[in-house]
């Protein structure tokens, strides 16, 4: 039941609006609540009031992100049933699990302590109150970890069966879904990429109160705490992102060759540091991919497979295979999924017919070739490469800018330390100028992760053509449209009453 | 594993998903009292204090109708890519009804938001409005049907054109609907006479409860009525073929008797608590009217899905129905996440202790202007 491509774009379209919106907000509520968390720990360490003042201040921002991020995260939930309904079944019993898991360990946290944090002030004792702030920020946190478990089965599905009675995937280890090495260093890179952010965020706007001349004291009290905080996390982040690109090389090469736009395959793969893809390349032809690059030797190889010398295989190779490295072409894993296809179908009439034997010869069928059943659903080999260039690109700014940060954190630090930071004006716009490039790399990654999986909603399981509902795409259009109109005018709306209440300062609140 | 057979967890989570939808039921007295914002709160400060006081519950609120998507997506995957995928419509409005919710307590008195405070209580009108009826409109469905069909490989597609917004030419989905606007109000009424102190604002409370409350029964009536006494769908044990039965439910009720008593205690309860604060003055009916709508509502969930009845029926093909043999996840999920279900005590725990904490005392006037951060 392949549908058309128009509903596909539409589905698609609607769950990246949904997905890119609510990534605007998510990372800096991972980050800020541990920051304030860290901060009123100070206060009620020293009872120092400045200190709750301080707190407080940083809540306010919190509130106003948190709000949208709810907003924007509800949908994305009830999406999977209403524009991947096929997705829903065919693998509903694995992915439910975590998301199940998530509103229960998570979201009950956070909701019921986040009353406490803001309203609970003179209502508790001063440890209940620090306790929930660090339940906000712990729950938080749990529910990316259950999130990610999902996404992270999604890349890389593990401890499942296909039940060709039931006509769908069920888990058979939970263990192995939520230990997978995906989930794990996804969710380390999301969470310590949050916690970047959010330092950013804060430096960036301590940096405007110096750039202005006011609220001296509390901007460098919070550079201090953020530029720490950041430099740690960007630390864990580059190992994290690593490990990352380690398990993309073992699971999805494809997208692997993507971000680097390797078309060829290689030994002592290099990595581009910078580059300009040249818009006429074709898979198969012979030209080229890059207009330009600057690379650096041997360093794709180590990344990907931890070794100087290891072959990277490029889209080409993973297209039409290499049989020097043992890959297998898509048109034949194709040939595989068709048969697997057809022989589910048969066995699904023979037991209607109530044909035992037919049936259970089918099964057998079956069983053999259904490791590549997802490319039976493919229409043409090239279907299985991801767009290059969105890719490539989104991978490159967003360690581009990973990079920055690091750097960033050093030097605020350092003239933090040093008492000079006022005078240092060129760092002090660097670091208010960063923020929005700190949202563009997390987006960035994102579409790295998500677009450099296509055209697999599951990894070689399930292409996202044979995932999606069985609606009319002119219903998804008008939802898609509704949704991009509400989210912009809320974000417009976020976006105004952050400014005024950073414009008005700790003080006045 | 081997302990507990398919069936015993495929029901017990039945009725962990009927639970969760009854406590989603009884909390929308958030909703409910959004609606009353204008009823009650006669000048901005008593609006801001009911605001703020609904403001400190809203998220729970909220997070029970995640939950509620998240225990059917795991335990009965079929029904979330049926339901979701076919109604389509319909899912999207509640959908949008409880985003634009969500922004709404925070950004309604913050200074420059765009769009201004009035902006922001209508958001929290539909909210409370349109959102619930919707909500009403769609569980509605669960006793009349919807226009889907199943294949063989369990894939499915609605045949109507206007996925889902069919249900609201069913008189019974529209009855179930505005049944649940009006409980939400009573709710809200309850909540905010027990939570407020303020002498104006509880006359007021206890007049729209009165109100609310001959809204409400008729439409229970005739709702509970006709869930108990309308033809409803049952399956054979073996053959798992489907077929209609008359008063199916009514029977599952005399089936099993103790479900019977808990409805009638649950419905007694209930309107015990609104006779209680209407004419004993108790600001203590609320908690009455949370067990007693929590027992009503879980048992009229529950005996959809036991002693072999279609929770769900297709009026395009009666045997795509779906019930909670055919739409569950597997034995090994159900079981897994049966364990995992044991932590909802120790949420529903630290809840009760953390709303007991946070409400020793009622709210004020004074308290909502006097604290560092308020909506």
């Amino acid at each position: 039941m392949e549908h058309a491509t128009e509903l596909i774009d539409w589905s698609r379209a609607q769950f990246a609006l949904t997905a890119l919106y609510h990534w605007l907000f998510v990372p800096l509520t991972l980050g800020l609540t541990f920051i304030i968390a860290i901060m009123e720990t100070i206060y009620v360490k020293t009872g120092d009031v400045w200190w709750k003042k301080t707190t407080q201040f940083w809540m306010t921002i919190l509130a106003i992100n948190f709000a949208i991020g709810l907003a924007t995260g509800i949908i994305m939930e009830f999406e999977f049933g209403t524009n991947w309904s096929n997705y829903s079944w065919i693998v509903g019993d694995i992915f439910g699990a975590p998301l199940a898991i998530e509103g229960l360990m998570a979201f009950f946290m956070e909701s019921t302590f986040f009353a406490v944090m803001f309203f609970g002030w003179d209502k508790v004792s001063k440890k209940m109150h620090l306790t929930s702030t660090w339940l906000v920020a712990i729950g938080s946190n749990l529910s990316a970890l259950w999130i990610l478990v999902a996404n992270g089965w999604m890349q890389h599905p593990v401890g499942m069966t296909f039940n060709p009675d039931t006509a769908r995937n069920e888990m058979h280890d939970f263990a192995a879904v939520f230990f997978n090495p995906n989930a794990v260093s996804k969710f380390l890179h999301t969470i310590s990429s949050g916690y970047v952010l959010a330092s950013v965020f804060v430096i960036g706007i301590s940096a405007w109160y110096l750039i202005k001349r006011r609220e001296v004291r509390f901007a460098k009290r919070s550079i201090i705490v953020a530029a720490s905080f950041g430099l740690i996390t960007s630390l864990f982040m580059l190992t994290s992102g690593d490990e990352s690109a380690f398990e993309v090389a073992q699971n999805q090469p494809m997208k692997l060759a993507a971000m680097e736009g390797l078309y060829r395959g290689e030994e002592r793969a290099g990595i581009i540091a910078i580059g300009l893809l040249d818009k006429e390349k074709e898979l198969g032809d012979e030209k080229e991919p890059f207009l330009f690059s600057l690379e650096i030797p041997n360093a794709l190889s180590f990344l990907g497979y931890h070794s100087l010398n290891a072959f990277v295989p490029g889209i080409h190779d993973l297209v039409y295979g290499n049989e020097k490295h043992h890959i297998m072409s898509i048109s034949d894993k194709m040939q595989e999924g068709k048969l697997a296809v057809s022989a589910l179908t048969a066995y699904k009439t023979y037991k209607k017919e109530g044909k035992e034997a037919k049936a259970k010869e089918a099964l057998k069928d079956f069983r053999a070739h259904e490791k590549y059943m997802g490319y039976g659903y493919l229409k043409k080999p090239e279907d299985a490469v991801p767009n290059v260039a969105l890719t490539f690109y989104s991978f490159h700014t967003m360690v581009g800018l990973g990079t920055w940060f690091l750097i960033l954190f050093i030097l605020v630090l350092y003239f933090a330390m040093i008492n000079e930071i006022e005078k240092k004006r060129w760092l002090l716009y660097a670091a208010l100028w960063s923020i929005p490039l700190a949202y563009v790399a997390q987006e960035c990654g994102w579409i790295v992760a998500e677009v450099g999986r296509q055209p697999w909603a599951i990894q070689d399981l399930l292409p996202v053509g044979m995932a999606a509902s069985n609606v009319a795409s002119s219903s998804v259009m008008i939802t898609f449209w509704l949704f991009a109109v509400l989210f912009t005018g809320l974000l417009i709306a976020e976006v105004k009453i952050m400014l005024t209440q950073i414009k008005n300062g700790p003080e006045a609140h | 594993m081997e302990t507990f057979s398919l069936y015993t967890l495929q029901t017990y989570w039945w009725l962990l998903v009927s639970i969760i939808g009854a406590l989603f039921v009884f909390m929308t007295f958030v909703q409910g009292g959004q609606t009353l914002l204008y009823t009650l709160g006669k000048n901005e400060d008593e609006r801001d204090l009911i605001i703020n006081s609904l403001g400190r519950k809203w998220e729970l609120t909220f997070t029970s109708l995640v939950m509620f998507g998240g225990a059917l997506f795991a335990a009965f995957p079929l029904f979330y890519a049926v339901s979701f995928g076919g109604a389509y419509y319909v899912w999207m409005a509640i959908l949008f009804c409880f985003i634009i919710q969500a922004v709404s307590y925070e950004y309604r008195k913050k200074p420059n938001n765009f769009f201004g405070k009035r902006f922001y209580e209508i958001l929290l009108f539909i909210n409370g409005s349109l959102g619930i009826f919707l909500i009403g409109v769609a569980l509605g469905t669960l006793y009349t049907g919807g226009y889907f069909v199943v294949n063989e490989m369990h894939l499915s597609h609605w045949t109507k054109a206007s996925y889902g917004l069919e249900a609201l030419l069913v008189p019974f989905n529209v009855a179930f609907g505005l049944m649940l606007v009006f409980l939400s109000r009573i709710q809200g009424a309850l909540y905010l006479y027990n939570n407020l102190e303020n002498k104006a604002l509880e006359q007021r409370t206890r007049k729209a409860l009165k109100q609310n409350t001959i809204l409400f029964l008729p439409l229970f009536l005739y709702v509970a009525g006709s869930m108990l006494f309308q033809t409803g769908y049952s399956y054979d044990a073996h053959s798992y073929v489907v077929s209609t039965e008359s008063m199916k439910l009514l029977h599952n009720l005399m089936a099993y008797p103790l479900l019977g008593i808990l409805l009638l205690i649950g419905v007694a309860t209930l309107l015990y608590a609104i006779y209680t604060a209407l004419f004993t003055y108790n600001r203590r009916a609320v908690w009455f009217s949370s067990l007693g709508t929590v027992l009503t509502v879980t048992v009229l969930l529950f005996i959809l899905g036991i002693n072999h009845t279609v929770y769900y029926p297709s009026l395009a093909d009666l045997q795509s129905s779906l019930t909670i043999e055919n739409s569950s996840g597997s034995h090994y999920t159900l079981f897994v996440m049966a364990i995992v279900s044991l932590l909802v005590p120790v949420v529903l725990g630290y809840i009760f202790l953390v709303w007991r904490s946070m409400d020793k005392t009622k709210m004020t006037i004074e308290e909502v202007k006097s604290d560092a951060h308020h909506y």
